[in-house]
């Protein structure tokens, strides 16, 4: 009977990744995009395409921005204007504020402005965050993704980062979703149960905009009226790489350059 | 006439062709098909249009790989009560709930007349989460437990009450419906097909492949355009990954509940692995933007033919290895086995479909029974089948199908190889404008890893989308769950619910 195991311990190895800051994703993979000004007006036709497709209205043609709060990264828009628009592999995508979400051209950042940061977080919370999940309407993807971060591969709770059952436990909430109508007051009691001082993520294009579901009658949004995030991670669904950056660099651990 | 006959390969039908019965007839005609188990209902709906409600039916014939559809109408007004359908046979009560919480019509004598999803426009707008009719019983030694709707894990929401006699479950009833979007009218509110491509990628997350390729398949129906070979293969690629990637987790998911960490850690490597392949393909973990209408963004090159297989084949090597862990560890056995049994001929009755059906001897397989696409043409899929029922049932299923998928996507990929390395795109680039025939009705009938993936599309005159209805597999398999723990254990509940692993947002939509 231990002869399968040492089998199984053999071909699994060593899977952990060794230097979480120094992650690669694959070229494949869409994360921050870059503009440039349509230079002619064929390009600006093409961009303007490219706006009237969008699927949740992320992308603004005149004056050109992405909004990368409402943005599912399908990629649809650079193949329709290749030469303004463009998806890099990276994945520092988080901000403290939702208006640093919107990609201008030129930019070669995602803006992380560490002024608007409360100050307590990184003292408060730098060395062990348990965060509480409430999905409120997410599709089950997002989920796995955070579930993903405590994997053997990733294992975030190295940095003492992690998920816990209670409320009561936790430091902050994680919301996912664009928050359905129908589990908006289980949210708010969920996110009253912890105890301050405390964090609020908000994780996914879906909870930062609402995303597809923005104007949906089953959708209600007050919850980020009276509460305000101080994180706000983008992605359809958020890769695990991009919500590691984002606490990572919220908590002074990492620092992003400036754009 | 009492049915229009079409198959999983045929094009569209128009609404005037499908027969519109009186309700008597239906009901006769669906009670006595339904109780032979090579029928089932894989959708039943009604749609108001003008002063009439329509209702229309597919059902699926497994037997001849037939698909029947027919329909029956009422006045929008009119008040009389049907006569239930679940009354006589179970696996109608999702379709019949659901009518009578969009539209307020009564079905007599359904015995268990309870909202199904709570969604935004129902009729009675005082039904609501916080009066969901929770069924009761009454006795010195019977305590409730609660449990949602947040649960412990990082999970979607849903409101869980058990009955239980000291550490045994009498009942279970699961209250769904926090996960209500609106994603079926959001889908007849746009025009812009991408939108509509991202809503049914969002249906469930962890199915985003099925959903897309059933939306998919709607859509090429409606459009009457045919599909290159090349497109099918790749699509039946992405959904057997998708199913690899997906048991592969739900091992991992088992292993974690009884406390068996090398089992747990080994399988989150290899659905890591798995979905990094996807990735690796389309950019997307969950295999998002890789399903399109007409075409692909992601037509494969022979470096990521060779990539795939290479790494499912590997894959595949290492689950076989915790597969034969798992079969010779007494202590795991001891949990999986006779625990959470669901037999036979009660999950025939309550519609069970996909894997769970197949752990309890129900060969329900759209691959096998109603092949459309490459299953239809290249592969010869053959349906992987337990008797027991139990949660080893459901887990050796999972276990035979990941290495069954492995087996589908290397002799797809072989085929690519031989026939398609020079080719630019052989698949087509996606349409977002074809039009789509006016007044007509289509579907897509996908195998997700779930199970029987069920899109219907109506158009009205105008040829736009005007009513569009989805089924998740899981909106039949919840009550299994219900009935799988009955007299188990209340702490046997996480291993039993993970052995299902049901969608919470692709039963709420």
């Amino acid at each position: 009977m231990i002869f399968p195991k040492i089998k199984v311990l053999r071909s699994h190895g060593r899977q952990a990744i060794p230097d979480l800051d120094a992650v690669a994703l694959t070229s494949e993979f869409r994360g921050r995009p870059e503009l440039s000004e349509a230079a002619d007006s064929a390009e600006q036709s093409a961009v303007e395409q490219a706006a009237a497709l969008c699927p949740t209205g992320a992308l603004c043609a005149a004056p050109l921005s992405i909004d990368l709060g409402r943005c599912l990264f399908c990629g649809e828009c650079a193949r329709k204007a290749p030469r303004n628009i463009r998806f890099t592999n990276d994945y520092r995508l988080g901000s403290p504020t939702r208006e640093g979400l919107v990609i201008r051209p030129g930019d070669t950042h995602v803006a992380f402005d560490m002024t608007r940061v409360r100050p307590e977080l990184a003292r408060l919370f730098s060395r062990s965050l348990h965060l509480r999940e409430v999905s409120a309407g997410g599709d089950a993807s997002i989920e796995m993704e955070l579930n993903a971060t405590g994997n053997v591969n990733f294992d975030f709770g190295r940095f003492g980062v992690g998920f816990t059952a209670s409320p009561r436990h936790a430091d902050g909430v994680v919301v996912t979703g664009p928050v359905s109508a129908n589990m908006v007051e289980a949210l708010e009691i969920c996110y009253d149960a912890v105890a301050t001082p405390k964090l609020l993520i908000a994780c996914g294009s879906e909870a930062c905009s609402g995303g597809l579901f923005a104007e949906s009658r089953a959708v209600d949004r007050s919850f980020f009226e009276r509460h305000t995030p101080d994180l706000w991670l983008p992605g359809a669904p958020t890769h695990p790489m991009i919500f590691i950056d984002g606490i990572r660099t919220l908590l002074g651990q990492k620092k992003r350059e400036q754009p | 006439m009492k049915y229009l006959i079409t198959d999983n390969t045929s094009g569209a039908v128009r609404l005037e062709d499908i027969p519109e019965l009186s309700y008597e007839a239906f009901y006769d005609d669906l009670a006595a098909r339904l109780s032979e188990p090579r029928y089932h209902v894989a959708h039943y709906f009604a749609v108001p249009s003008g002063d009439r409600m329509r209702f229309y039916c597919l059902l699926l014939d497994d037997a001849e790989g037939r698909i029947l559809v027919t329909s029956h109408a009422m006045e929008y007004y009119d008040a009389t009560a049907l006569p239930s359908l679940t009354a006589r046979h179970a696996q109608m009560h999702p379709f019949e709930r659901d009518i009578t919480e969009r539209y307020g019509i009564r079905f007599d004598g359904q015995p268990w007349p309870k909202p199904l999803r709570f969604p935004a426009d129902r009729y009675d707008r005082r039904s609501s989460m916080d009066n969901y009719p929770f069924y009761t019983m009454e006795g010195r030694s019977l305590h409730e437990v609660n449990v949602g709707p947040i649960h412990a894990g990082i999970i979607e929401p849903g409101a869980f009450r058990f009955i239980c006699n000291g550490e045994q479950v009498l009942h279970l009833e699961i209250a769904l419906g926090y996960q209500h979007r609106g994603v079926e009218r959001a889908f007849e509110e746009t025009s812009n097909r991408l939108r509509q491509a991202c809503l049914a990628e969002a249906v469930a997350g962890d199915s985003a492949v099925a959903h897309a390729l059933a939306f998919a398949e709607a859509i090429e129906r409606l459009t009457g355009c045919q599909r290159p070979a090349q497109l099918d293969r790749e699509r039946a690629v992405a959904l057997e990954l998708e199913r690899m990637a997906m048991q592969i987790a739900d091992t991992g998911a088992l292993s974690t509940d009884v406390g068996y960490q090398l089992g747990q850690v080994a399988c989150e490597a290899l659905r890591t692995m798995t979905i990094n392949t996807t990735q690796a393909w389309c950019g997307n973990r969950f295999g998002k933007g890789l399903v399109r209408p007409h075409g692909s963004n992601h037509p494969l090159t022979a470096e990521k033919s060779a990539m795939i297989r290479r790494n499912v084949g590997e894959i595949a090597r290492r689950y076989e290895e915790v597969r034969h862990d798992i079969c010779s560890s007494p202590s795991l056995l001891a949990r999986f086995e006779q625990c959470g049994v669901v037999p036979r001929d009660e999950m025939l009755r309550i519609g069970g479909v996909g894997q769970a059906a197949r752990a309890s001897g129900v060969a329900r397989d759209i691959r096998t029974t109603h092949p459309s696409g490459s299953y239809a043409k290249c592969l010869r899929h053959e349906t992987i089948v337990e008797q027991q029922g139990d949660v080893m049932a459901r887990l050796v299923v999972r276990c035979r199908e990941v290495l069954q998928s492995a087996r589908h996507i290397d002799r797809l990929l072989a085929i690519y190889e031989e026939k398609y390395a020079a080719t630019e795109n052989p698949c087509g680039v996606p349409d977002y404008t074809a039009p789509l025939q006016p007044s007509t009705l289509s579907f897509g009938l996908v195998e997700g890893w779930r199970g029987e993936t069920c899109h219907v599309a109506l158009t009205d005159a105008a040829g736009r989308l005007a009513t569009y209805r989805i089924k998740d597999p899981s909106l039949h398999n919840w009550l299994a769950l219900a009935l799988a723990v009955r007299g188990e254990g209340i702490s046997d509940f996480p291993i039993c619910n993970k052995s299902f692993n049901l969608s919470y947002c692709g039963h709420d939509l």
